[in-house]
C-alpha cells in the first residue's frame, strides 16, 4: 500500500475535507426545511423539485452521495485501525482530561448514519420510486411524519447526536487541515459551538412548531 | 501513610499478566512515586519476594524514562509531572492505588511495568535529525533567529520521548511525539532544508510502528509531563501536506 497516500494524517486529512462538505450541505438542507414552516405548501415543494431537477444540482448530489460514502468508510477504517492499536486495554478507565464528545465520535457518527438511512427510506426512497408516495409533494410526507411522536422522539435524539458530532468535527477538520494555532484555536471553537448548536436546534424546532401552532 | 497497591506483574513479552496486590506501610507523603516503589521493593526483598520490576532513571523528570498509568492517568494525576516528580503527598492514606504499564501495540510489555519504547526511537531514527558538515562548531548567530520561533522550537524540543501522549490517547497514537520532534526543526532555519524527507520519513515510520491516528481528543496534551501543545499537531499536518 502506498505509504503516502494511505497514511494516518492522508486519512485524516481525506475525512477532514468530506466533513466539512458534509458541513456546508446541511444549512443549506435547513433553510429548505424552514420552509416547511408556511401553510402554504408551495414554496418547498418547489424548492425541492428545484433540488431534484436541475442539472447542477444533480451532479452536487452524486458528489454529496460520494462524500458521504467516503466519510463514513475512512471513518470506519480509522476507528478499526485505531482500535488495533491497543490489543491489551486498561483496567482503570482512562481519566484523561479530552474535548467534550471528541472519544465518541464512532458512535455520534454511525447514530448520524442510522438516521440517515431511515431518512433515505422515508424521502429519497419515494423519489427512486421504491416506496409508494408522491415525490412531488414532500411537504405532505414531512408533515405526515412529523405527525408521529415517536418519529418526532427518535429525530430530535438524532439531531442532539448530531450536534454532539459537530462540535468536535468542525474545531478537529481545522486542527487535522493544520489550519489552527494558539491563536485560531478559540476562535474556531466557538464558531463549532455555534455552529453545533444552531443547525441542530434550527431542525429540531420545525417539528415543535408544527405542533404547538399548526 | 498506608497503602494498597494494585500493581501489573507479567514475566515477560509472551506471557500472561495479572494483578498483584500488595499492602506497604510507611510511606513518607514527601516520597516520590518511584521512592514510593523502591520502599515496596526494599519490603519486598527483605520477605525473599520477587521486586516489581518498572524503569527509573534521572528522578528529575529530564529522561521519560518512569512512565506508568497510575489510577487512570499515565504519570498519575497531576499535571506537568512526571511519575518521579509526582509526590506521595498527591495521594490519601489508606488509598488503592492501581499501577498499569503503558499500553499500545507498539509497546510490548518487558517485565511489570516495563514496555519498550523503541518504536519511538525507530521514528526519531527515520528523520529527527539535522545532517550537518562536520568540522569545526558554527558560530551561534550566524543564522538569525526570532526569538519568538526559537522559544516556540524549545517548547517543542523539551518532549523527553516518555510516550505519555501514547499511553492516554485512545488510539495509542504517537502524533504529539512525532509533531513535537517535527516543530522542533521545522521552526528554526537549520531545520529547513531537510523538512521534506523528515516529515515524510518521521510519518511513514510511526504508521509502520502501528500506532494509531490523531482524532484530536487531547488527551495527550492534558497527560503530557512537559505540557507539549496540541497545536504542534496542527504544525505536523500543514509540514506534511507543504511536502508535496
Amino acid at each position: 500500500m502506498n505509504k503516502t497516500l494511505f497514511s494516518a494524517v492522508s486519512k485524516k486529512f481525506v475525512m477532514a475535507l468530506a466533513g466539512l462538505f458534509l458541513l456546508l450541505f446541511l444549512p443549506v438542507h435547513l433553510g429548505i426545511n424552514l420552509m416547511l414552516l408556511k401553510s402554504d405548501p408551495e414554496p418547498f415543494n418547489s424548492a425541492a423539485h428545484f433540488m431534484a431537477t436541475f442539472p447542477l444540482i444533480k451532479v452536487v448530489e452524486i458528489l454529496l452521495f460520494l462524500t458521504i460514502l467516503i466519510h463514513v468508510t475512512y471513518g470506519i477504517i480509522l476507528q478499526i485501525l485505531n482500535w488495533l492499536s491497543r490489543p491489551v486495554g486498561y483496567k482503570v478507565r482512562n481519566k484523561s482530561e479530552t474535548g467534550a464528545f471528541s472519544r465518541f465520535m464512532i458512535w455520534t457518527g454511525g447514530s448520524v448514519l442510522i438516521f440517515l438511512v431511515i431518512h433515505f427510506f422515508n424521502f429519497y426512497f419515494i423519489k427512486l420510486g421504491l416506496v409508494d408516495g408522491n415525490p412531488e409533494d414532500f411537504y405532505s410526507v414531512a408533515w405526515q411524519l412529523f405527525s408521529i411522536p415517536g418519529y418526532v422522539i427518535l429525530y430530535w435524539i438524532c439531531f442532539l447526536l448530531l450536534g454532539f458530532h459537530l462540535y468536535h468535527a468542525l474545531q478537529s477538520a481545522f486542527q487535522t487541515l493544520g489550519l489552527s494555532n494558539e491563536f485560531w484555536k478559540p476562535v474556531i471553537r466557538a464558531i463549532s459551538l455555534i455552529y453545533a448548536i444552531a443547525v441542530p436546534v434550527g431542525f429540531a424546532i420545525i417539528p415543535l412548531v408544527i405542533w404547538l401552532f399548526k | 501513610m498506608k497503602l494498597k497497591l494494585k500493581i501489573w506483574k507479567q514475566k515477560n513479552a509472551k506471557s500472561g499478566g495479572a494483578f498483584e496486590t500488595y499492602d506497604l506501610d510507611g510511606v513518607a507523603p514527601e516520597m516520590s512515586f518511584v521512592e514510593m516503589l523502591a520502599l515496596l521493593n526494599q519490603t519486598l526483598a527483605q520477605q525473599g519476594r520477587e521486586p516489581v520490576a518498572f524503569d527509573h532513571d534521572c528522578h528529575e523528570g529530564i529522561c521519560g524514562s518512569c512512565g506508568m498509568y497510575i489510577n487512570g492517568y499515565p504519570h498519575g494525576p497531576v499535571k506537568g509531572l512526571t511519575t518521579c516528580l509526582l509526590s506521595m503527598r498527591h495521594f490519601k492514606d489508606g488509598e488503592t492505588i492501581v499501577i498499569e504499564p503503558w499500553r499500545a501495540k507498539p509497546f510490548p510489555v518487558v517485565k511489570d511495568l516495563i514496555v519498550d519504547r523503541s518504536a519511538l526511537d525507530k521514528i526519531q531514527v527515520a528523520g529527527g535529525f539535522i545532517s550537518v558538515t562536520t568540522g569545526a562548531a558554527a558560530d551561534a548567530n550566524a543564522v538569525l533567529v526570532s526569538k519568538k520561533k526559537s522559544d516556540l522550537a524549545f517548547d517543542s524540543a523539551v518532549c523527553i520521548g516518555c510516550g505519555a501522549c501514547v499511553a492516554a490517547c485512545k488510539n495509542a497514537s504517537a502524533m504529539l511525539f512525532v509533531s513535537a520532534k517535527i516543530s522542533q526543526y521545522a521552526l528554526l532555519p537549520q531545520g529547513r532544508p531537510e523538512a521534506k524527507e523528515r516529515v515524510r520519513a518521521m510519518i511513514a515510520e510511526m504508521d509502520s510502528q502501528g500506532f494509531g491516528s490523531c482524532s484530536n481528543t487531547g488527551a495527550c496534551e492534558a497527560q503530557c509531563p512537559k505540557q507539549i501543545k496540541l497545536f504542534n499537531i496542527a504544525r505536523l499536518n500543514r509540514e506534511y501536506y507543504k511536502s508535496y
